[in-house]
Order: C-alpha cells, then structure tokens, then sequence
C-alpha cells in the first residue's frame, strides 16, 4: 500500500506541550517537511527562542541552541560563520522577534547574514499569558491593554516584513498565514525557499507566520484561526515582500 | 483601620505601587515577576493612578525609561526577574551613580543558565554591588511593606539610591496568603510627595545628569556614593521605626528568631526562613537550642549588627540560594564571614550550605540536615567541611 501521509523524520515523535488550537505545531510541521523535502537534516541547526515555543529542541529533530530572548539570530550568525555548511533557522515569536530582539533581527537582515529566520506572529506575549506585544492590533484587547490597544496609551503596531524588506541585506521576505489549508499550504512553499535561499548562499531571509493563540485571544480554536482571517490579515498583509524571483 | 486581605505576593507589590501612585512605570513581561506589571496596568487603564506605564520592548529599556524619568523629576518603578534584571545590568549601575531612588520589585528568579523559570537569587545576588539598596522579603506582607518604606529610603536627601525589593519567585510571589494592607491615605501621607533637590530643566538650576567622569572626579562620585549606601542604614532603621508606629510591623535590619539562648543559628534570606522557623520550633520543643538570622537588608550589608548577632553562637551555617562558583562559598557567606572577620569575631564555627537552586524545593528535613550538623559541630568543636551543597544528587 502507497503511504500517502506520515510524520516528517525531521520531526521527533513525541507530543507536543502547546494549548489546544495553536499553530505553533503547524508550523513546525512545515518545518520538518521542508528539512526532509530538502535533505538537509544532518547539516541543520536551529535556534530556539524564549518564549511559548522555548524548548522546540525537543520536537526538532536537529541540533539546537537555547538563544537568551531575542539573541537568536546573533547566536545563529555564530553558528553560521564558524561552519558555513551548515543550515541554520532561527524561530522566533514576536515577544522575541519584534520587542526584545529588535536591534538582533534588523542586524542580522543588515549584514545579509545567509541563515533562515521563521518568525511566528500571533500579535500577543502567549507565554507569560497574554501581555501586549509590539504586533498587538489596535483595539486589541490583552492583560496589559484591557480595553483594547490605543495609540495614545500604546503607540502602534510593528509590520516586521514591510520594515525588514527595506534593508538590502535581507533577499527574501514573506508573510504567510496558518488559517486554512490554502495558507498553510502557501506558507510551506515560502519556508522552503526561505531555506533554498540560504541553501544557494543569497543572504538573509526571513518568513512571518501568522498564527494563532486561542488561549490569550479567549477565543476556540475555530474561532482564533477566523480571528486571523478577518483581523490580522487586513492589517498584515499576506504576499512576498522581496524575493520572489530569487533563483535558488 | 488596616485592611485585611489575601492576595499573591506579586499582587501586594502590585498593590503597594498603586498605593505609592508613582509618576512613570516602564516594565517587560519575565516570569514570575510578571503579574506585577500587569496588575498595574490594570490600574492604569482602570484611572485609579496618575502612572504614565510604558509597555516597553526590553528590560534593557525599562530602566533606561525609568533613569529619564527619574532625572525628569519623577517617582519611577519598574518589576523585574532574572535575566530581566540581568538585562538591566549596565543600566542598574548608571541608575545608582546618577543617584536616581528608582524603586524595583525584584521577584528572584535563577538567572540563566540552564533556562529556568524557578527561584533562586542569583539574580539579586549578582547585581550585589551596583549600587542599590537591596531589602529581601519573607512573604507576601515583607514584600508590600519593603515596597511601601522603599521611596522612603531611597529618596532621603543622605541616601538618593535606587532600591531593590526581592522576594521569591513562585513561592511568594505567587501564593495566596493573608494580608494586612495599609490604607490609601495613610500610605499616601507615610510615602510623601518627591521633590528632589535636583531634576531636569528646572530653569533656576540647569543640570546635566550622567555626564562623562574621568579620574579628576569620578573616584570623588563613587566615594560619596558608598557614603551614601554608609547612610542607607540609618534611614532604613528611621523609616522602619516610623512605618511600626504606623502599622505595628517592626522591621530591622535583619530579623532575629528565638536567638536569646541559642547556641546554635541559620542566616538565611527570603521565604525559607519560614521553613527554617517551623524546624526550630520543632526542635525547641526537644529542647534543642536553635535560632535564625534573617537578613532583611543586605545592601548596606549591617557588618557590625549582624556581626554582633552571630558573636553568641557556637556554630552558624549560612544559606546561600545562589553560588559564587568561586570554590570558597556563597555570596552571603562570603560576606558575612569576611565581617566577622574584619571585626574580630572568631568564636563561631561557621558553615556555608548552598540551597535551592534552580527552584528545588527546599523541605523542613533539608533544613533539619543542617540543624543537625550545626549541632553536631557545637558539641564537637570540629567542622568537617566549609561549603556544603544541601539536597542536591552528586
């Protein structure tokens, strides 16, 4: 019999800690497919972040380093430089990415350092439950902004693609999305080339996922990858911002 | 009357900052100090504080808001943990020496590495000499009060010092317990207006704050700051005194536990002095002479007081939750027993247990362990060995 489906190798078969109807496990998914489809396990080294997805070492099946927040790709360009050979993804959240670890990712895009950043958005600090972050959509209401994010009171809301994609060192720059199948299936393609990129030598790139966080948006599964749909993709464009002609 | 209430350790600084009604907060989310930010914003959303609160990107940058605000003229807090207040590092210093009585709950937690989420106080312990005043607290009630004398200590003329208030992470921070909150306006009345002397564009004196200080003047600036942290002492022993007449609570600069006719006693900080305290009761009831030191304050670390205390024990262990990994002893020990030292105090054997790191719990019959061995040495006189690890698998 054909097997028409099975678990990514690069992906360790053991059950994942993340709330019930986050992407976060999609993602990963993705991730571990790319690996496989590209043959490029024995030669990938990741970077884990701080935050939800802090101890993804154990769901890769790779080698990892535990960045302090926000310092993956610094410790990623480490990596990268010493063995030029080798793959290296940095995944981050955007507690990590985009608030603590801002000066590291637009340095990192800036010196074209050739690693492979995913950069999981879900407009919300999930780990320490709920806090603003710098993607939090206006009017979005957390722990931190209970009557909904104003600018007055909280300024506005990073677009890290759109920022990133204006510095020359960064070649390949996406946003994606895991709210259907047709996105989900959008977002592997731009991980994968996220990956060919580096694999071709072209410098830094870097792919945003929207994803979702029932727990802190109070929302069901269902209803968080609708919230998606209607409230993060009108704000954060889907699309390639760079690159998409890149021959890899 | 005082208010009764039960709440977590986080909340009751959270509460104590609402209380104070500070003129800036700027804070980043790092378990488990967390809640006390949140708390707060919640208060700021709600208008039940004039707080500007600043949700900044990094702790790297809560502290450099709260040093700005600070030289504006303002009340500044922030909440921090760990690797937060690792981050805050270079900033801490320069915090200190601009003499800025910035006030920061400090919820200890183990600094990286390993990663962990659990208390311990390396944290605290590391950022020892940056020039804050540290106050360290039992439990939910210490911390709230810590926090409520803190603008009182840091912002008297003779001290002008941050302060740093440290609890443990998790275990007081957030278990619920009892509390006895201070009324709003008796808080209001006790913690006073902030009029510093110095602060920026006041028109009648143009000021500079943190400017470049080179060798006509810096050495100069740091000796005036250790005479500063020299006059800690005082005030905290003043503002202490005032706060008992207020609330009933007396708080030195550590605090002594059926110590009177012990022979023997543990100097520990934070929430495992309660431990400490149910295993001496224990003990005292077989009649075992036992007590405690706790230290409440240890930057200014009270050399002569503490030194005094220990002088009537045969034997002492110091507990230290966090190593200097520096093959002679914890920070605490180190300290107190080059005090003892330096004052000629060499009648006590004195032993060095590091405990609790990384968050293992710390149970009544670890602490029996050293109880035992304390007694051991009094009968003795001899000690086996200076620095011991306590429940740990080697």
């Amino acid at each position: 019999m054909a097997t028409v489906f099975k678990r990514p190798h690069a992906l360790i078969d053991v059950p994942l800690h993340y709330c019930p109807g986050c992407t976060h496990g999609i993602v990963h998914r993705l991730i571990a497919e790319v690996i496989d489809e590209l043959g490029i396990e024995g030669k990938t080294v990741g970077i884990s972040p701080v935050g939800c997805t802090y101890n993804n070492y154990d769901y890769f099946n790779c080698d990892m380093v535990q960045a302090a927040h926000g310092r993956a790709p610094a410790v990623g360009t480490g990596v990268k430089r010493v063995n030029p050979d080798n793959i290296v993804f940095t995944y981050q959240g955007d507690g990590d990415l985009a608030a603590i670890g801002t000066a590291e990712i637009v340095h990192a895009a800036t010196r074209g350092e050739n690693i492979t950043t995913i950069f999981v958005n879900n407009a919300i600090y999930g780990m320490t439950s709920g806090q603003m972050a710098p993607t939090t959509l206006m009017n979005q209401v957390t722990t931190t902004s209970p009557y909904g994010r104003k600018p007055e009171i909280h300024g506005f809301p990073i677009k890290v693609c759109e920022m990133l994609s204006t510095l020359d060192g960064a070649v390949f720059v996406e946003r994606v999305s895991t709210h259907d199948i047709k996105n989900i299936m959008s977002a592997k393609k731009a991980i994968k080339k996220a990956f060919q990129v580096q694999m071709a030598n072209k410098g830094f790139a870097i792919v945003e996922v929207l994803s979702a966080c029932p727990t802190n948006w109070g929302l069901n599964p269902l209803e968080a990858l609708k919230w998606i749909q209607d409230n993060m993709v009108p704000f954060y464009p889907l699309g390639n911002f760079k690159g998409k002609d890149l021959e890899v | 009357m005082a208010i009764r209430e039960r709440m977590s350790g986080n909340e009751a600084m959270a509460v104590a900052m609402k209380q104070i009604n500070p003129d800036v907060v700027a804070a980043f989310p790092i378990t488990p100090s967390t809640e006390v930010p949140q708390y707060f914003s919640n208060f700021v959303a709600d208008g039940v504080v004039d707080t500007e609160f600043v949700a900044v990107e990094s702790e790297h940058s809560a502290m450099s808001a709260c040093v700005g605000a600070q030289a504006a003229g303002g009340r500044a807090m922030t909440a921090t943990s760990a690797n937060g207040l690792a981050l805050m590092w270079e900033i801490l210093y320069i915090a200190a020496c601009s003499r800025l009585p910035i006030v920061m709950a400090c919820v200890n937690r183990t600094l990286s590495g390993p990663l962990n989420i659990h208390n311990d106080h390396s944290d605290s312990m590391g950022a020892r000499d940056s020039g804050w005043v540290q106050l360290y607290s039992e439990n939910n009630q210490e911390a709230y009060d810590n926090m409520l004398m803190a603008n009182r200590i840091g912002e008297h003329p003779d001290v002008m010092l941050p302060v740093m208030v440290c609890q443990d992470g998790f275990i007081t921070s957030h278990a619920i317990e009892n509390i006895e909150l201070v009324e709003d306006d008796k808080v209001k009345a006790f913690v006073g207006e902030y009029n510093p002397k110095d602060y920026l564009l006041n028109k009648a004196n143009p000021i500079s704050v943190g400017p470049l200080d080179l060798q006509a003047h810096c050495f100069e600036h740091k000796r005036q700051q250790a005479e500063a942290m020299k006059n800690a002492k005082k005030v905290i022993l003043e503002v202490s005194e005032e706060f008992a007449k207020m609330t009933g609570r007396k708080y030195g600069l550590f605090e002594e536990y059926k110590t009177e006719d012990a022979e023997v006693a543990v100097v520990i900080l934070n929430s495992t002095a309660g431990t400490a305290k149910y295993v001496i009761d224990q003990y005292r009831a077989e009649g075992k002479k036992i007590g405690l030191i706790k230290p409440r304050v240890f930057r200014p670390f009270p050399v002569d007081e503490l030194t005094a205390a220990l002088s009537k024990f045969k034997a002492v262990a110091v507990m230290d939750k966090a190593d200097s990994f520096n093959d002679a002893g914890g920070p605490l020990f180190t300290e107190v027993t080059s005090a003892m030292f330096a004052k000629g105090v060499f009648g006590p054997k004195v032993i060095n247990y590091i405990y609790g790191l990384g968050g293992r719990d710390v149970r009544s019959t670890d602490i029996e362990v050293v109880f035992n061995e304390l007694l051991k040495i009094a009968e003795t006189g001899t000690v086996e060995s200076v620095y011991n690890y306590l429940g740990v698998r080697e």
